[in-house]
């Protein structure tokens, strides 16, 4: 076991797999000499060399597409997207050619690649940097969504989605590289990807999470213990798959569930997750399931990002309204 | 140039064209349209993108600006461009970096202040000033700017756009979908490449293993020509020629501008990682602004006391549009919500409501 911050946690993790199977090569903006412009990937162009490890020209449509190409041609690569707010530029690569290369292709081509990349708010990053996307991406069947919340799980998925035979759009939030630090295993340390974890237990009421929200949710949870309302936080890890199974039964059992995201609300992955409950466990609860977003607003610039993003206040604010609530 | 020559020759012409030379002097045979009043215009805009720079560090390090990408060693690429226009009738595309090409537009600097304030009101364009917004996604700006020179076109006007990007930016797609347009069309517009040598650590020659940037009008239908960027006559020289073509209706241009980034990519980046000093030393040999007040300084028009009073000048409306930018009321979060459409939607006008009332709480 050591502790690492999530940073050291993906470094570390790229760095055993490539050593392990010299199929894993990385390629991305900036990766190489510099490191990435969050140094996920320091030093490993040095260790691995520039045919492992490669700059390339500034073009996300051409990092994802050619990521599919040497996939289907028997390479690993997991390739770094500078921010998740520039895989619009990618998206056609991504959402029309990766995600479905396996389906179109009847079998004979897989895409066993990851996407790596940042996203999310409060950093103060400039425009365009800091936009929660992950429901784009959850309406491209084919394509695995891994949002790790801790060290551990970054670690741990980043491994299973390196050696997954389908495709992974692995998100790490920006907020928690360096300010989440936890225990990570030694050895082959692997979580599947589809399983939910239950960060904090609770009974009287389930938050929903994933990435840096699961953080504001701990902390809301917290606070509400002091005012005698025992919040649970459910982190579900994953968009795609979802784990159906432990959500529904968490949530039933506490009757009551509130969802976070920093996304907008209109469209956005906890509309899913409302739906799935309703589908899964509807006469469990004992009050409708809320929703903290975001507004249906683009990205603010930064003087405004603390009001924009769902806070421990905002969070606390539902949770305690959703208890009084009655269905 | 100094440095190290990035392509084998067969591969094509990547000298630059130049006019005048970094001791001042003017290339020989050389001359520039410029009459002295322009140049001392220039001078003042290249000054304000100097000097803006340093006050933008200190006040990031200071926490009251976020991350800012400084111009230092490209402001004869920007102003060369910039003087080049019409604000009547042409309009600016800009990456980041042009501040001084908007500002000579008729952009407000306060409002360029308040964008890097993380001030909504940062976004603001007056409606007279035909700029597009500053662009963060790369090479976005160009198929836009494809799209006003074709309006531009299709309404009789006899304006142009020029569309900066940098040589990061030329590999994105919308920069070959931008050009390849853009020469369909015919379209009233330049595009300024400015090649600084590098896209945060990634060197130019990974960018494209193509001669220049320039080189690449060939195979759009277009001229491209490549001009050293910090050399004011010789950008401002080409930039003009192509705007005098655009505006006769011979269509599109690539104008390259060799010219390095003095600085850090930005606020946040480190330099020392990926490239070397000697390589920057010898670009500092070359500084556009140097060149410019040594000729003026010959030439009789502006000595040295001259040139440190514009550069006082300079400062003083620098100091005057941060005062109003830092003074402007903190954004409310009714901010979060203006224009994101013409009206709001009954459900965005609810939640404009319930952040209103959190606020208040
Ligand atoms: C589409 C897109 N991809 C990635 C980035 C991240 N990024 C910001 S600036 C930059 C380098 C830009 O290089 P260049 O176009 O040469 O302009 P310069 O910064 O050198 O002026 C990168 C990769 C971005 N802003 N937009």
């Amino acid at each position: 076991m050591a502790t690492m911050t999530m940073i050291e946690a993906i470094h570390q993790t790229l760095r055993e797999e490539m050593t392990r199977d010299e199929r894993v090569m990385l390629l991305g903006q900036d990766i190489g000499q510099l490191g990435g412009v969050f140094r996920a990937t320091d030093g490993l162009q040095a260790e691995f060399g520039k045919d492992r490890v490669v700059d390339t020209p500034l073009a996300e449509a051409a990092i994802a597409g050619s990521a599919l190409g040497l996939a289907a041609a028997g390479e690993i690569p997991v390739a770094e997207l500078q921010f998740l707010g520039f895989t619009h530029q990618a998206f056609h690569q991504i959402g029309a050619q990766i995600a479905r290369f396996r389906f179109r292709s009847k079998g004979r081509f897989n895409a066993q690649l990851v996407l790596r990349t940042p996203f999310g708010g409060n950093v103060r990053t400039p425009e365009l940097h800091s936009d929660a996307f992950e429901a784009l991406f959850t309406q491209t069947p084919g394509l695995k969504v891994a949002l790790p919340a801790t060290a551990h799980d970054a670690a741990g998925m980043l491994r299973t989605s390196i050696r997954d035979p389908d495709p992974v759009l692995f998100l790490e939030p920006l907020r928690g590289y360096r300010l989440v630090r936890d225990d990570v295993p030694e050895g082959d340390h692997t979580v599947p990807l589809g399983k939910a974890r239950v960060a904090r237990e609770g009974d009287d009421v389930t938050i929903v999470a994933w990435s840096a929200a699961v953080q504001v949710a701990e902390r809301a949870a917290e606070k509400l213990a002091a005012d005698g309302i025992s919040a649970g936080v459910l982190d579900l890890r994953t968009l795609s798959p979802l784990d159906v199974e432990t959500l529904a039964s968490t949530v039933a059992a506490t009757g009551r569930c509130v969802v976070v995201h920093e996304a907008p609300m209109t469209g956005g992955f906890a509309a899913e997750v409302i739906a799935t409950l309703n589908d899964e466990c509807f006469y469990d609860l004992e009050a409708p399931v809320a929703r903290v977003t975001s507004p249906d607003t683009p990205y603010p610039l930064g003087a405004l990002e603390e009001q924009y993003i769902p806070d421990v206040e905002r969070l606390a604010r539902t949770v305690r309204s959703v208890m009084e609530l009655e269905a | 140039m100094g440095v190290e020559p990035q392509f084998p020759p067969e591969l094509g012409e990547t000298e630059p064209a130049s006019m005048l030379n970094p001791d001042g002097t003017l290339v020989a045979g050389q001359k520039t349209d410029m009459p002295p009043d322009q140049i001392v215009a220039a001078l003042r805009l290249m000054l304000l993108g100097r000097i803006f720079d340093r006050r933008a560090f200190s006040l990031q390090r200071q926490g009251r600006f976020g991350t800012y990408s400084p111009v230092e060693g490209q402001e004869a690429s920007v102003v060369g461009a910039a003087v080049s226009l019409d604000p009547e009738r042409d309009w600016v595309a800009p990456q980041y970096r042009e501040m001084a090409a908007l500002v000579r537009h008729g952009l407000p600097l306060e409002n360029f202040a308040m964008y890097f304030m993380g001030h909504p009101n940062g976004g603001r364009i007056p409606e007279d000033v035909n700029v597009l917004p500053v662009q963060i996604a790369l090479a976005a700006q160009l198929p836009q700017a494809a799209g006003v020179a074709w309006a531009l076109q299709r309404q009789g006007s006899d304006g142009v756009v020029v569309a900066f990007c940098g040589d990061g930016a030329t590999s994105e797609g919308d920069f070959h979908e931008a050009c390849n347009l853009a020469g369909v069309l015919r379209a009233p517009i330049v595009f300024v490449v400015q090649n600084n040598g590098w896209a945060i650590s990634t060197p130019r020659r990974i960018q494209s293993a193509s001669a220049s940037f320039a080189v690449r009008g060939v195979g759009y239908g277009f001229p491209g020509v490549l001009v050293d960027g910090n050399d004011l006559f010789a950008v401002e020289s080409a930039v003009s020629s192509a705007v005098a073509r655009a505006r006769a209706g011979d269509g599109p241009t690539i104008v390259e501008t060799l010219t390095y980034r003095m600085g850090a990519h930005n606020t946040a980046d480190d330099p020392t990682r990926y490239r070397s000093e000697e390589e920057r030393a010898a670009w500092g040999e070359r500084d556009p602004i140097t060149r410019v007040k040594r000729y003026l300084a010959a030439e009789g028009v502006l000595d040295d006391a001259g040139a440190d009073a514009l550069a006082d000048e300079v400062e003083g409306e620098i100091e005057t549009a941060l005062q109003h930018a830092l003074d402007m009321a903190p954004p409310t979060a009714s901010d979060l919500f203006d224009h994101t459409f013409a009206t709001d939607s009954p459900r965005l006008a609810a939640q404009r409501q319930a952040w209103a009332a959190a606020a208040e709480s």
